[in-house]
């Protein structure tokens, strides 16, 4: 569950040797599988969720409607919500800027590199490639534990080893090394959108007396923004509902530091099977997840630019 | 002369840090070949390969053995990727060349369903396919694709789209005259150019179903219907002395499907993600 688009525009052509609608039969028949999907799977199981956050649901027992109680005791007493909240914000925040930070920094020194570029392209993507695989995180749990060849590797430097997934100060570190290691299908988008930006600007600018870090910033980032913007959306997304590390590795432990949110929906949901408190949390979760992206698109108006199609003249 | 040295530092650097990026993968590799007791060891070679590591492993379920398991997630993905060609094209030409009421509404709910949160959907669609008796099947994840909304059903929907908007109407347009039905330019004309998008769509939702861990764990509870993932996740709870290499050793096999997609197929790979920006 881990995606991102960048942002395309197309012009709708006109037609105007068509009627208005050249098949409004035709055009619902082909549309009719998602239209179908749309409806019975997303849009009516959201509605059902949310009615479900207001009963005590259980798969087993007869439904019955409970009000906001659910929303109560997860607002009010409920220590494990607060705890995964913590954890989650916690991977959120760190795990997103380094992973973005790790794909264009690779991605400027890629960008230059002409010789073998896809040799070490694909290097760096591999690990993407195989990064949500439940085997990754059972290759992880190896390397970090307390007989794991990192404390080995360390130890020649001359620094103490431990017990890196078993302590609680350093197990969720692990898990954001694991994501950030995945920053390979970033970059390739990056890699993309540097391509893309002319080369005539730096030369432009050059002559105009300005130095790389100018150009880094007014240039290379300020051109490289959408893509920046809907990378960062997309990573904060899938990063609130990080799950198959955290339950493999780890399974919310040391102490839940690395319980996150997802885990907690599912032990409620499918160990417990209090459906109605869950769907309570899980609208929770879809609740913060927009705020941060409204967060984001709101700030996007002060850092990211569109280009005409002309090129050249930027509109704020 | 600066330029060399530059090329150089910057070579130098790259070579550093793509060792360090494979080195995890190239020790998992030795891993896999090894005793326990060299386990912990950074050397990337076992002293005496371990063969068995993969024939032990390999029946260490007990009553079945991987190529059960193979088998399954190989079906499984077989009909999640019909289903997925049949439904997204159908969609995503309805959307890039049909004109009809409402399009633009139904389009925005279908950008807005790109970005959705799956876990918010995960439970009550859990309830749903519950009430219709297909937990422990592989219902919930063919009939989801079925109608493009699997795991990133409408992202392949999108991308497609995106695709044909770029092949000439003028095509289409000649068809017509030739007395070309809708779904004759459909078939006849639109598809057979969208061969290199349909690849890309194929790749992603094979390796998205492959890592489907969440979706598997939920839905399949029977042993003789578990998938790769499923098995892995089994051995490595049973064992309580940890046979570390035989686990290794399966979770190695269970990640060259997608590597060996990726070898033959990286141009479509690199290609799809940088068009649209799916992740890999």
């Amino acid at each position: 569950m881990k995606r991102s688009t960048t942002v395309t525009t197309n012009p709708k052509k006109q037609h105007s040797f068509l009627s208005r609608w050249n098949a409004p039969i035709a055009g619902y028949l082909f549309i009719s599988p998602w239209l179908l999907g749309f409806l019975g799977l997303t849009a009516y199981p959201l509605f059902l969720s949310l009615y479900y956050s207001f009963t005590n649901y259980t798969l087993m027992e007869p439904i019955s409607f409970v009000g906001t109680r659910n929303y109560e005791q997860i607002f009010t007493a409920d220590p494990k919500f607060i705890q995964s909240v913590k954890v989650t914000f916690l991977y959120v925040i760190a795990s997103v800027p380094l992973k973005l930070t790790a794909a264009l920094l690779v991605a400027l020194v890629l960008n230059k590199a002409i010789k073998g570029i896809s040799l070490y392209r694909t290097a760096i993507y591999f690990p993407s490639l195989i990064g949500g695989s439940i085997a990754v995180s059972l290759l992880w749990r190896n390397l970090f534990g307390v007989d794991g060849i990192f404390n080995k590797i360390i130890s020649v430097f001359g620094i103490e080893g431990k017990g890196w997934i078993t302590s609680p100060d350093t197990a969720m570190g692990t898990l954001i090394l694991l994501t950030v290691w995945q920053f390979g299908s970033s970059m390739v988008i990056f890699l993309a959108g540097l391509k893309q930006i002319p080369k005539d600007l730096y030369e432009a600018s050059s002559v105009d007396g300005a130095n790389k870090i100018t150009q880094f910033f007014k240039i290379t980032l300020h051109m490289l923004s959408p893509i920046l913007y809907f990378n960062l959306i997309m990573a904060v997304i899938s990063a609130f509902q990080m799950f198959t590390s955290a339950f493999v590795i780890t399974n919310g432990g040391p102490m839940n530091s690395t319980y996150v949110y997802a885990l907690y929906l599912y032990e409620r949901a499918f160990s417990r099977y209090q459906l109605g408190y869950s769907s309570a949390l899980a609208w929770i979760m879809l609740v913060m997840i927009v705020v941060a992206t409204l967060i984001i698109a709101g700030t996007s108006k002060y850092w990211v630019f569109y280009e005409n199609d002309t090129g050249g003249k930027k509109r704020k | 002369m600066i330029k060399k040295w530059g090329n150089t530092i910057r070579h130098t650097f790259m070579i550093i840090f793509s060792v360090i990026m494979v080195y995890p993968v190239l020790w998992w590799i030795g891993a896999s070949l090894k005793q326990n007791s060299e386990l912990s060891s950074p050397n990337i070679f076992p002293s005496v390969p371990q063969w068995s590591n993969f024939s032990n492993g390999w029946k260490s379920v007990p009553g079945h053995s991987f190529t059960d398991f193979y088998l399954n997630t190989f079906g499984l993905e077989l009909a999640v990727m019909i289903a997925t060609l049949i439904s997204s094209t159908l969609v995503a030409f309805g959307f890039a060349r049909l004109d009809f009421p409402l399009k633009g509404f139904w389009f925005s709910l279908l950008m807005l369903t790109l970005m959705m949160p799956g876990q918010v959907l995960i439970i009550p669609q859990y309830a749903l396919f519950h009430q219709l008796g297909w937990v422990n099947t592989y219902l919930p994840f063919v009939v989801p694709h079925m109608v493009a909304s699997g795991a990133g059903g409408t992202f392949f929907v999108f991308l497609l789209i995106q695709f044909i908007r770029g092949i000439p109407r003028e095509l289409d347009e000649s068809a017509k005259i030739d007395g070309c039905s809708w779904f004759g330019i459909y078939w006849r004309v639109v598809m057979p150019l969208t061969k290199p998008a349909i690849v890309t769509v194929m790749i992603f939702c094979f390796l998205w179903n492959w890592d489907d861990f969440l979706g598997h764990l939920l839905y399949i509870n029977s042993v003789d219907k578990y998938t790769v993932g499923l098995a892995l996740r089994m051995i490595n709870d049973s064992q309580s002395a940890q046979e570390w290499g035989q686990l290794l050793a399966m979770s190695l096999v269970s990640i060259v499907p997608a590597t060996l997609v990726f070898m033959f197929l990286q141009k479509y790979f690199v290609d799809g993600i940088a068009t649209t920006g799916i992740k890999g």
